[in-house]
């Protein structure tokens, strides 16, 4: 009943998604006059045309590319190139030759197969999973949620709730690292503590005042007549929220996503505070416990299995990733 | 649902609705109680995870907790504590020196990358990628890589890259000189490529027609980068700058699984003091101090906050 009138009003809110995170002009800054922030051309940049078409000119801007990419290949690449390489390299030839191209004593891919196995790898890259999957269901719910009743709900007191979002959005983090403590290991009301269970993690992980506020500033630029014609046809809060205002949000909640999920993969301190039990321990936090404990090459080979998860979640994702972080000099938290 | 939410299209409407009086009844009929259903999970997540813990820290920073149960009041004893901490000017001077390493490194470089970038016609998308890669790797694979790279022995990765122009070996992390720097290259390395996604977000923001201008009267190109892409900048460049320090200010990762503060205390930062107070020897005594130095810390870096909230005001407001 109510999609008949969103594909209807599908042309004006293409203009709205086709430009990715619309965020208000007046507040911050944007992502301007482009369909695609990263891939897109300008019509001229730096270099004009008649420039263009000198030989000298394009060969020094082809010479200055070409050392762009490799200084890029070899300092970006180089370090996860090398990991790559080592990882499945036996660790006495790790240790006697760190730079050799070939392998002088064949592959050690049994590297890997240790890792995963004798390590259990596998066993805390599922806990991450796992960790990360609940925080970003919190942060999602929260944030569209929140970003639902502050945009288009707007109660008496949406106004203070924004104002204390942003409170929090200059706070820094360490700020709350000892009462957060405090809070998981014996909190108020319910004096149960939370430690070493998952929720200790997924909880705190949803009080992103970020997420809450790009995903409010995203619906403020939905368009209105839209909210006016679902209520027309009947529709309440509910239905509006489900079946208009979420569909219409696809871009954001694939940005906030993307950011809640490797947030989760990256972070360390607070996991490592909160799960102390080493069955329950992401990868991040046990990769430093078996520093010491594991061969070099076995070693590697477990940070090569940590870091691939995210690299190809990167790969894949790359829109939203790279049009979130153009929106990290606009808002962070 | 309250007609409050149409009210700026219907002023009529929403006035007639501000007259009626307000009962629990009209609240639920009018929409009052989904709302706050809708409302509940940041209320309460909010509630219980930031802003309680915000005025808790206040508290705590005045109190003693010696075993998580009891709590005394001390008054700013706590502040007088770590304020005459042999230890706090040293991790001050080295959180400042960490900061001020990582503007010289990581400055200027993700900068001229993204200028760099936003000059190739094809395949940008692959540069940025390339760039960006690095950030989504979990900071604690890249620091533990970064420590095989600094191995101090002449087989380290860097001391057989050294090698072969016959210098070193160097002790890298074991050396009081160079262990501050060594931690920023790495820093500079995870981090730079977030910085250079901000900045050619920004570029592409610089309006063309200035370029055709410019080209017209015959500029050349430094006086170009000089006088158009880098005025235009000029905001985003003052906002990667509040949150670059903001960040180094609480830098911890680093010092932490590189060097635990060594050596001799030459990599102890403010961060790392903090935890060191709170988790350090026995969980809960130092909690007062910990919060205490949180607090300075965060009072140090509101002022920083203040700035880029004016900038990002100012700037889009051109």
């Amino acid at each position: 009943m109510i999609t008949p009138w969103i594909r209807r009003h599908r042309k004006s809110s293409k203009s709205v998604s086709s430009q990715g995170l619309m965020l208000p002009g007046h507040r911050m800054p944007r992502i301007r006059r482009r369909r695609n922030p990263v891939s897109g051309l300008t019509n001229q940049g730096l270099i004009s045309p008649s420039d263009w078409k000198r030989p000298s000119v394009r060969w020094g801007v082809g010479a200055t590319h070409m050392l762009l990419l490799v200084a890029l290949v070899v300092i970006g690449l180089g370090p996860l190139l090398w990991l790559a390489k080592a990882a499945i390299t036996p660790t006495n030839d790790i240790f006697n030759h760190p730079l050799s191209l070939t392998f002088a004593h064949g592959a050690a891919w049994s590297n890997l197969r240790t890792a995963w196995s004798t390590v259990q790898v596998g066993h805390y890259l599922l806990n991450t999973i796992e960790i990360c999957f609940g925080s970003w269901l919190v942060q999602l719910t929260v944030a569209t949620t929140g970003g639902y009743v502050l945009s288009v709900l707007r109660p008496r007191y949406a106004r203070v709730v924004t104002a204390m979002l942003l409170v929090t959005l200059f706070l820094p983090a360490i700020v709350l690292l000892v009462p957060l403590y405090l809070m998981i290991v014996n909190p108020p009301l319910i004096h149960h503590s939370f430690m070493n269970s998952y929720w200790a993690v997924w909880l705190p992980a949803g009080a992103s005042s970020f997420n809450v506020i790009i995903m409010k500033r995203f619906f403020d630029n939905l368009p209105r007549e839209l909210f006016e014609a679902a209520r027309i046809d009947g529709a309440g809060p509910v239905r509006l929220f489900f079946s208009v205002v979420l569909p219409m949000s696809k871009p954001i909640l694939g940005v906030v996503s993307v950011f809640a999920f490797i947030a989760e993969w990256k972070n360390f301190l607070w996991p490592f505070l909160v799960l102390q039990d080493p069955n329950k321990q992401p990868i991040s936090v046990r990769l430093p416990a078996i520093a010491g404990q594991t061969q070099l090459g076995v070693f590697l080979a477990a940070m090569l299995i940590a870091c691939i998860v995210p690299i190809v979640g990167f790969l894949i994702f790359q829109r939203s990733f790279l049009r979130g972080s153009g929106l990290g000099g606009a808002i962070k938290g | 649902m309250s007609a409050g939410s149409l009210g700026a299209t219907e002023p009529g409407r929403a006035r007639v609705h501000y007259r009626r009086r307000r009962t629990p009844v009209t609240w639920v009929r009018s929409g009052g109680l989904t709302t706050l259903l809708f409302a509940l999970p940041l209320l309460l997540i909010f509630g219980a995870f930031s802003w309680y813990p915000m005025v808790r820290s206040v508290f705590l920073s005045m109190e003693m907790t010696p075993n998580l149960v009891t709590y005394t009041w001390v008054g700013l004893d706590n502040f007088r504590y770590v304020i005459h901490d042999p230890l706090l000017p040293i991790a001050v001077k080295n959180t400042a020196y960490f900061a001020f390493l990582a503007l010289i490194f990581g400055y200027p470089i993700p900068l001229v990358a993204a200028v760099l970038m936003s000059e190739v016609r094809r395949h940008r998308g692959f540069y940025s990628a390339l760039a960006y890669i690095p950030v989504v790797v979990p900071p604690v694979v890249s620091v533990l890589l970064w420590k095989e790279f600094y191995d101090g022995s002449v087989t380290g990765v860097f001391n057989t890259i050294l090698g072969w122009v016959h210098m070193g070996p160097y002790a890298w992390l074991s050396s009081q000189q160079m262990a501050m720097p060594a931690l920023v290259v790495e820093s500079t390395w995870a981090n730079a490529g977030g910085t250079v996604i901000i900045y050619l977000a920004a570029l592409i923001g610089v309006n063309s027609e200035l370029y055709e201008a410019a080209s017209v009267d015959g500029a050349s190109l430094w006086r170009k980068v000089w006088h158009i892409t880098m005025p235009q900048l000029r905001g985003v460049m003052l906002v990667t700058l509040i949150l670059q320090i903001i960040g180094t200010a609480q830098v911890f990762l680093e010092p932490y699984l590189f060097t635990q503060g060594g050596p001799n205390n030459k990599t102890l930062t403010v961060m790392l003091l903090i935890y060191q107070y709170a988790f350090g020897s026995s969980v809960g005594s130092g909690f007062g101090y910990a919060t205490a130095l949180s607090l300075m810390l965060a009072a140090f870096l509101a002022l920083f906050s203040l700035i880029y909230l004016r900038a990002t005001r100012s700037w889009s407001s051109e």
